[in-house]
């Protein structure tokens, strides 16, 4: 397997655990991925509100790049906002047939092209539909046994395009976490909105939205997430939040890597605002099953 | 403060256009709105809204652009999707609140002009960079708020990170590479 793959700004700086973590898992899991040359950011969610035709143009310059460096390939994405961004810009000019042009008449002043051809996919779909539960549990060497796991889906990366999950009850995660072993919380907070970039200009009203979700997480000994937005927001706001107890906050290509025999090194844990010493004990207590390696990986 | 080129939304033609196509064009995005409130009560932050969803999608629709422009609803709006998802109509209703937004930065009053410095400043650091730089960001949004208080809401975070080895002021490889697509959009935005 292998996929074009775009980190994105975030996974560069403030989330480098998430790219590192990605890359560690999808390496011993023989996934491959080609670095888009020159890729630059999406516009997050701050281009829509200042230029319409940016919105859509920033991200086909990635796509486009993707197509002419690394063609044929899916694009890997692992921040939401960054795939739906991506994802956006095919679904808008299949809607709109003048967008293609205005699209490639901005590309123009670079020389570049965007065609469509790109299928643009999440991290967590690429694990969930082509890599699969039976292909982790098999890569697994530490059973997550006692654990109990809190999936946060977050928002745009099931909203407004549902491709392989259901939008309303996400449980895309569940299979994955429960071939660790780990036991997944039954919540109904897994696809409520974090606040995103409100806890920059509103952050009254984030904080409301992240405390409901620690508290509902409370049964958890971790939460686990496919965002770097939604890892920000629920991480680094707890005690601001009034949670009076810190729960842990971990990637979930992180919780896969240490469930993988990684070291909590290998997943960068050390970066994670927050993580509890209970955590640590418990992942570290945890029966090392050894590795019941396939040898031929399903799904591929 | 480095002054560059002014945000996009704020050239002056682009400023015009809006006023002129904006309203009906966010009009068009809920004309068949039937008024059954999914959206109002699927919003996470409804709660601390001065209008309803559903009330901003009447006024709209009523012509009353200076009572939605007054309202600080669309400014709430996380684009977390669950109206749009969700909508018996299928309306996108995501999409028009950041018009909303697009609309009270170019139209709106000095509140809105300012509410809309945040997307500007970000957006003005993704053409001078390439990637966004988070540090620079913060800085530039910090001077152009001119709030002297607003740098220590963010003390707490900022020190954390610090402690983590996150902020970075940028490898900057890509610095000056979107310059020409901001320049292009720009003057395709501009065109009458």
């Amino acid at each position: 397997m292998k996929y074009a793959y775009y980190p994105g700004c975030s996974l560069g700086t403030s989330a480098e655990e998430y790219d590192v973590s990605t890359r560690e898992v999808l390496r011993r899991l023989d996934v491959e991925l080609a670095d888009i040359p020159d890729w630059t950011c999406c516009g997050a969610s701050a281009a829509e509100p200042v230029s319409r035709l940016l919105t859509l143009a920033l991200p086909a310059r990635n796509l486009a790049l993707a197509e002419r460096e690394a063609a044929g390939l899916d694009m890997l994405v692992p921040c939401s906002a960054c795939y739906l961004n991506h994802l956006r810009v095919g679904r808008e000019c299949a809607a709109d047939r003048a967008l293609p042009g205005r699209i490639n008449e901005a590309l123009g002043a670079e020389g570049l092209h965007y065609a469509g051809k790109v299928r643009v996919r999440h991290l967590l779909d690429v694990l969930a539909a082509d890599i699969g539960p039976e292909a982790l549990a098999a890569h697994a060497s530490r059973r997550l046994e006692g654990l109990t796991v809190a999936p946060y889906y977050g928002c745009q990366v099931l909203r407004p395009y549902a491709l392989f999950d259901d939008a309303e009850h996400p449980r895309s995660m569940t299979p994955l976490i429960s071939a660790l072993g780990a036991q997944v919380l039954d919540w109904s907070m897994g696809g409520r909105c974090c606040g995103a970039s409100l806890m920059a200009t509103r952050r009254d009203v984030a904080l409301a939205s992240v405390a409901a979700i620690l508290e509902a997480a409370a049964g958890a000994d971790v939460i686990v997430t496919v965002c770097p937005m939604c890892q920000m927001n629920l991480e680094a706001y707890q005690s601001q939040a009034h949670h009076a107890d810190t729960i842990s906050v971990l990637y979930l290509p992180q919780l896969l890597g240490l469930a993988f025999g990684l070291s909590d090194d290998q997943v960068l844990l050390g970066k994670n605002l927050a993580v509890t010493d209970a955590l640590k004990g418990k992942l570290h207590a945890c029966p090392t099953a050894g590795p019941e390696r396939q040898t031929t990986p399903t799904g591929g | 403060m480095n002054k560059t080129k002014p945000p996009i939304s704020l050239t002056p033609a682009a400023h015009q256009r809006t006023l002129d196509g904006g309203l009906v064009a966010i009009q068009d995005l809920v004309r068949s709105c039937m008024q059954c409130g999914t959206c109002t009560a699927s919003c996470p932050n409804a709660f601390a809204m001065d209008l309803a969803p559903r009330q901003v999608w009447r006024l709209l629709l009523y012509g009353l652009t200076q009572e939605v422009l007054q309202s600080r609803t669309f400014w709430l709006c996380s684009a977390c999707y669950t109206c749009t998802l969700r909508c018996p109509r299928g309306l996108p209703l995501t999409a028009a609140m950041a018009a909303l937004k697009r609309l009270a930065a170019a139209e709106g009053d000095a509140v809105n002009r300012k509410k809309a410095l945040f997307y500007q400043e970000f957006m003005r650091n993704v053409e001078q960079n390439g990637r966004i730089q988070e540090m620079g960001f913060m800085c530039s949004y910090f001077l152009a708020m001119h709030n002297p208080m607003l740098p220590l809401e963010y003390t707490p975070l900022g020190l954390k990170l610090l402690g983590k080895g996150k902020l970075h002021l940028g490898g900057g490889a890509q610095r000056g590479r979107l310059g020409p697509l901001f320049a292009k959009v720009r003057s395709m935005e501009e065109r009458p």
